[in-house]
């Protein structure tokens, strides 16, 4: 239930486009065509599902405080967590480069749809913020961070997917010369997130997610107990 | 202006307006929209990436000639990492709620495109203090949009610039609030942010037609 729980609130409440913003510079320049985004939308997928499990290793047995005691108990005061950019990035890097090579040699038919779009992913934000966001919410299990990282690249993988889509039909409408490629693109893209936020509501038993839906509610009561309060005092007046 | 050529200047003045690296580069927009609610972050992240754009252009361009290109990336990416852990580690001795606000957006300086798309366009192929510049250009272009975009988003979001209320009190209905005014709790939510964006690129292309796209 955990796993399931987690990869649906990957996949929607916590999109990694629509809720946090990451890999926006791909998700907009790679977005024109169906075809390129399925490809990149594959490849984001297929290096979450390695890299995030890789990290969360290394944050277990290197970087966490206390977690170098398995070299032997004078070791346990070691603290290593302000590495974890560097170890990250670099361990995102070489994986990446590794799986290019491993594509190549092995499945060179997956490599040719894939295979330009790997170097990309080494600087896609979405990849080291999937590493950054595991640490930071404290994924427990391995299995969990697999399931983390399957979840959100799928998320990403829809985002994108979606976008080109659309973009594809909308150069058959009468957009505003000036808003024309870029700005539109963004304003879909905060309407598409704002459709996403509906998915707020869709898990109530995890902690993070009641927690997220509390806040989302806070802010609606809000809004209804001032309009009331303006409806009052206008009534009033 | 002594110390600056012509063509210098123009490295500065460039990415400001027409060549700025959000609106027409598409560079950089990863970790600059989700921590513009506040005015206050906004300038924060400004001031770290021109502090990492600055240095890391210079380091990379002392460098450009004795880094093989096949691992140029790998190589880029731990320039950017060493220096965005100094920053992270300095706002975490000397602004610790703020990096709390940050989280891991600080960490994500890393892969802001604009920095690795600034080292791979320029810095691989001019010299150190043309770099530079270039560097702190295009930083300060990346500063101007998330700046707008954070003083919007806090004045109609909270009613509140760097946290100091500017059009009165919403609960003892002073200020604008009298007149029936309320803060629009929307703007506070991240889609906002890219329509924000949306319509930043919509206003900077109809004054300038050039930028249109077909």
């Amino acid at each position: 239930m955990e796993h399931v729980e987690l990869f649906f609130k990957s996949i929607f409440i916590d999109n990694m486009v629509f809720a946090t913003f990451l890999g926006m510079c791909s998700y907009l320049a790679v977005s024109k065509k169906v075809s390129t985004a399925v490809g990149l939308g594959a490849a984001v997928i297929f290096v979450l599902a390695i890299t995030v499990p890789l990290n969360w290793l290394l944050d277990q047995y290197v970087l966490q405080p206390g977690a170098l005691t398995w070299l032997g108990p004078e070791y346990a005061d070691y603290d290593l967590s302000f590495l974890s950019f560097i170890m990250f990035i670099a361990t995102i890097a070489t994986m990446v480069q590794l799986v290019e090579i491993v594509v190549e040699k092995f499945s060179p038919s997956l490599y040719n749809s894939l295979g330009i779009f790997l170097p990309l992913i080494a600087v896609n934000c979405a990849i080291l913020g999937g590493s950054l966001f595991m640490q930071s919410r404290e994924i427990a299990t391995l299995g969990l961070a697999l399931n983390y990282g399957i979840g959100s690249g799928i998320g990403w993988f829809l985002a994108i997917l979606a976008i080109a889509a659309i973009r594809e039909k909308i150069r058959y409408s009468a957009v505003p010369p000036a808003l024309r490629g870029l700005g539109i693109t963004f304003i879909i893209t905060g309407l598409m997130a704002i459709g996403f936020m509906s998915f707020g509501g869709m898990l109530t038993g995890g902690d993070e997610g009641a927690k997220k839906e509390e806040t989302v509610v806070e802010v609606t009561t809000d809004n209804v107990e001032k309009k009331e309060l303006a409806n009052n005092t206008k009534i009033n007046e | 202006m002594g110390l600056l050529s012509k063509k210098d200047t123009k490295l500065i003045t460039d990415p400001l307006a027409d060549n700025n690296p959000i609106t027409i580069q598409v560079l950089g927009i990863c970790s600059a929209l989700a921590i513009t609610a506040e005015l206050e972050a906004s300038i924060v992240m400004s001031i770290s990436v021109l502090f990492v754009m600055g240095v890391g252009n210079v380091v990379i361009s002392l460098m450009r000639n004795i880094i093989p290109s096949k691992i140029r990336i790998i190589a880029q990416l731990i320039v950017v990492a060493t220096l965005v852990i100094i920053v992270d580690l300095v706002l975490k001795a000397f602004a610790y709620e703020l990096s709390k606000t940050l989280s891991v957006f600080v960490g994500l300086i890393i892969t802001n495109c604009i920095i690795m798309g600034r080292f791979e366009a320029f810095a691989l192929g001019n010299g150190p203090w043309r770099s530079f510049l270039d560097g702190i250009g295009n930083a300060l272009g990346y500063a101007v949009i998330l700046i707008i975009v954070g003083f919007f988003r806090e004045l109609l979001g909270s009613g509140t610039l760097l946290g100091i209320p500017v059009l009165g009190d919403p609960i003892e209905k002073t200020g604008l609030y009298a007149f029936g005014y309320e803060n629009n709790g929307f703007m506070l939510l991240s889609p906002m942010a890219l329509i924000v964006v949306g319509i930043i690129i919509w206003v900077q292309r109809t004054r300038n037609k050039a930028l249109v796209e077909d």
